[in-house]
């Protein structure tokens, strides 16, 4: 199977559970490389369905002050690009099957070459790009890597996005779409925009592809309230803050938000 | 080397309609400004074709920034160094002390006309950009609020000061090096959260498109400026020069002075970078200059020559003046380094000093620390060439900022 059909595995297996996929982030390295991989391959074990693996960047313009220090601490730790692989590598070694999607902002996968990158990806175990300052205009060298190595193009779409936008983005998207919940960088909202139904519903107008939502959730009631409306829930910086405390405080809350994902169940 | 023979390039037709120079430029954002970019650049082109928008710009121009602003004859540096005939097109008389204000005043009120937003975020390194942006935002009655880092903020205090009191919110910057580029990293958040109500009022010719194009334009007034007074007013010499030389941060008051030059293929056009405290040991911010970590890269929406390390992480970068402390470089001026147009060299902090201490001593000018690396090129420059040759140089600003660090640097000087 490719990438792209992992992918889409993962969300049809959702699917058939009625309920929404949960996709869990975690900062690559933070807060250390050990427990990176014990707090991942938990959250897989307690049903986790895909994964965000975030490669670390001097200049994450699109993270809050949450996702910055942990990528921050990763970097002044050492953590490369390629110990990012090297960590999926042993992730799949030790018997992880779910979905991993790299998100990593672009000059870092620039400098180690596109097309390197996403062969050396793909052969790691990763079945799709996330890059947050890539948009489709300037993937012209990614797109084909990424198609040649079956590897999910997965773009995102945000409240401020135009019909002819969305239009446009769905055309390059494979794999899903990543709705971004708010107008806003990444970090923990108390609450989520109200009219976050009707942006998942104007998406939903242009594409089958599955539809994950991301950005401000937190809390398990947060997590049922948006696997209530869109297909996939994405958990991020709620989920490094409790793993910067403890591996056992992350998969604590995996084990929450799980649980509010399923509650939604319809 | 052999000439080559090649087509004339139509220069005023860069950027492509993509807002690429070349491999160079484009727009590296997140989804959510990608509408804000397209409502800007349509708001800027309508605006360039509107009279009344132009001609209230003019306006603002000439009774409140005080434009033109001069070319000076510097007749003791020309004597002192021996060489080419020195002009001195006089940025720092412009209003707020800079070339900044050019482009500010541009951008604020083509939000103010065009563009239904109501508040401004901008970055500031030298403060320079700050204090002209908070500026145009009193003057047009704007909510303004600038990011800097904490090292800027304390290596240019007065301009923070001048700031509050022209009614800016100043937010201090505590990440990465706590300079430009981590106030870029700042503000674009910022407008990321707010852009409904928000406009990112960038300050130099970097950054996605169109804030390259649109920057370069607004500043090609200084250019425009100087074609008449060197080539034709009573206050030049009465010709074109024979080299132009601007030091390049993010390029704006070079790419503003050299645009209009670009079509008189016999004047050189010069870009001096900072070299900081050399370039072996990497303490620097000459992107042109160190082909180990100056390298083709993406940074805060462009892609142009990023100082970074091997696995792609952006480098920390080092200069004496905190206008050209910045890892990245204008498309524009890596795409007219590949033309073979432009020409680019570094002054380290050394130098600079000793550009800063010659126009203090022998013109009565003194210059702001970027300027200062302009002036200190000059010291290698003049003497190679002829004493009929003319030299002109951008003079982007005025130093009183930086006589904290220049006080500091006594001992040094
Ligand atoms: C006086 C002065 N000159 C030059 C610069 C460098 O910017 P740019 O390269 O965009 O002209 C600055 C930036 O703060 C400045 O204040």
């Amino acid at each position: 199977m490719t990438g792209v059909e992992r992918i889409r595995a993962a969300f049809a297996q959702a699917g058939q559970e009625r309920r929404a996929a949960f996709m869990p982030y975690h900062a690559m390295g933070y807060p250390t490389r050990a427990e990176t991989l014990e707090i991942i391959a938990g959250l897989a074990a307690d049903g986790a369905d895909l994964f965000e693996i975030g490669i670390p960047h001097s200049d994450p313009l699109a993270d809050g002050p949450t996702v910055q220090g942990a990528t921050y601490t990763a970097i002044t730790q050492g953590t490369t690009v390629a110990d990012c692989l090297t960590m999926v590598r042993e992730l799949r070694d030790a018997g992880v099957t779910a979905p991993f999607c790299a998100m990593g902002y672009y000059n870092p996968i620039f400098r180690y070459g596109v097309e390197r990158f996403v062969a050396d990806a793909a052969a790691a175990g990763i079945d799709g790009l996330i890059v947050p300052d890539l948009p489709p205009e300037e993937a012209g060298e990614l797109e084909p890597a990424c198609r040649q190595a079956g590897l999910a193009t997965i773009y995102l779409l945000a409240p401020t996005s135009t019909e002819a936008r969305i239009r446009q983005v769905v055309q390059h998207a494979t794999g899903f779409i990543y709705l971004v919940s708010i107008t806003g960088t990444t970090g923990v909202r108390t609450e989520l925009p109200p009219d976050l139904a009707d942006f998942v519903q104007r998406v939903r107008r242009h594409t089958d592809l599955p539809l994950a939502v991301g950005f401000g959730i937190g809390a398990r009631a947060q997590a049922a309230a948006v696997a209530g409306i869109a297909d996939g829930v994405v958990v991020g910086s709620a989920l490094v803050k409790a793993g910067g405390e403890s591996v056992d405080a992350a998969l604590l809350l995996g084990r929450e938000l799980i649980k509010g994902v399923q509650e939604a169940r319809g | 080397m052999a000439a080559v023979q090649r087509e004339p390039i139509n220069y005023n037709a860069w950027p492509d309609e993509d807002g690429h120079f070349g491999p160079y430029g484009g727009k590296f954002v997140p989804e959510t400004l990608m509408p804000a970019l397209d409502e800007l650049e349509e708001a800027y082109l309508a605006a360039r074709n509107d009279r009344e928008f132009m001609a209230e710009l003019a306006y603002l121009q000439r009774t409140y920034v005080g434009r033109p602003t001069p070319v000076t004859y510097a007749a003791r540096l020309t004597e002192y160094l021996g060489g080419a005939q020195i002009y001195l097109k006089r940025e720092d008389l412009a209003h707020t002390g800079a070339h900044k204000i050019n482009n500010a005043l541009g951008q604020a009120l083509l939000m103010k006309r065009k563009m239904g937003k109501t508040r401004i975020v901008a970055e500031t390194g030298a403060g320079q950009h700050g204090v002209a942006t908070a500026t145009s935002a009193a003057l047009l009655g704007i909510e303004c609020v600038v990011y800097m880092g904490t090292v800027d903020m304390a290596r240019q205090e007065p301009n923070v000061f001048r700031m509050r009191l022209l009614g800016t919110e100043v937010r201090g910057v505590e990440s990465g090096s706590k300079t430009l580029k981590d106030a870029i990293n700042e503000a674009i958040r910022d407008w990321v959260t707010n852009v409904n109500t928000t406009h990112y009022l960038l300050g130099s010719a970097l950054g996605p498109h169109p804030y390259p194009a649109m920057v370069r334009d607004f500043q090609s007034i200084i250019g425009q400026e100087a074609l008449v007074q060197m080539g034709e007013s009573d206050d030049g010499p009465g010709r074109l020069p024979d080299a132009i030389v601007a030091c390049v941060g993010g390029g704006s008051n070079a790419i503003g002075i050299f645009h209009p030059f670009l079509a008189y293929e016999d004047v050189r056009l010069i870009g001096v970078e900072a070299g900081g405290r050399g370039i072996e040991g990497g303490e620097h911010a000459a992107r042109f200059a160190d082909p180990e970590m100056g390298r083709l890269g993406v940074l805060q929406g462009t892609k142009s020559f990023v100082l970074q390390d091997s696995d792609g992480q952006i480098a920390l970068t080092h200069s004496i003046s905190a206008g050209l402390d910045y890892a990245s470089v204008g498309p524009e001026h890596a795409w007219l380094r590949d033309q073979g147009r432009t020409e680019y060299t570094y002054c380290t902090d050394e130098q600079a000093m000793a550009g800063f201490r010659l126009l203090c001593d022998l013109e009565g000018i003194i210059p702001a620390l970027e300027s200062a690396h302009a002036v200190g090129h000059l010291i290698d420059l003049a003497p190679q060439m002829a004493k009929d040759q003319i030299i002109l140089v951008n003079l982007s600003g005025r130093g009183d900022k930086d006589l904290g660090t220049v006080m500091g640097d006594w001992g040094a000087v």
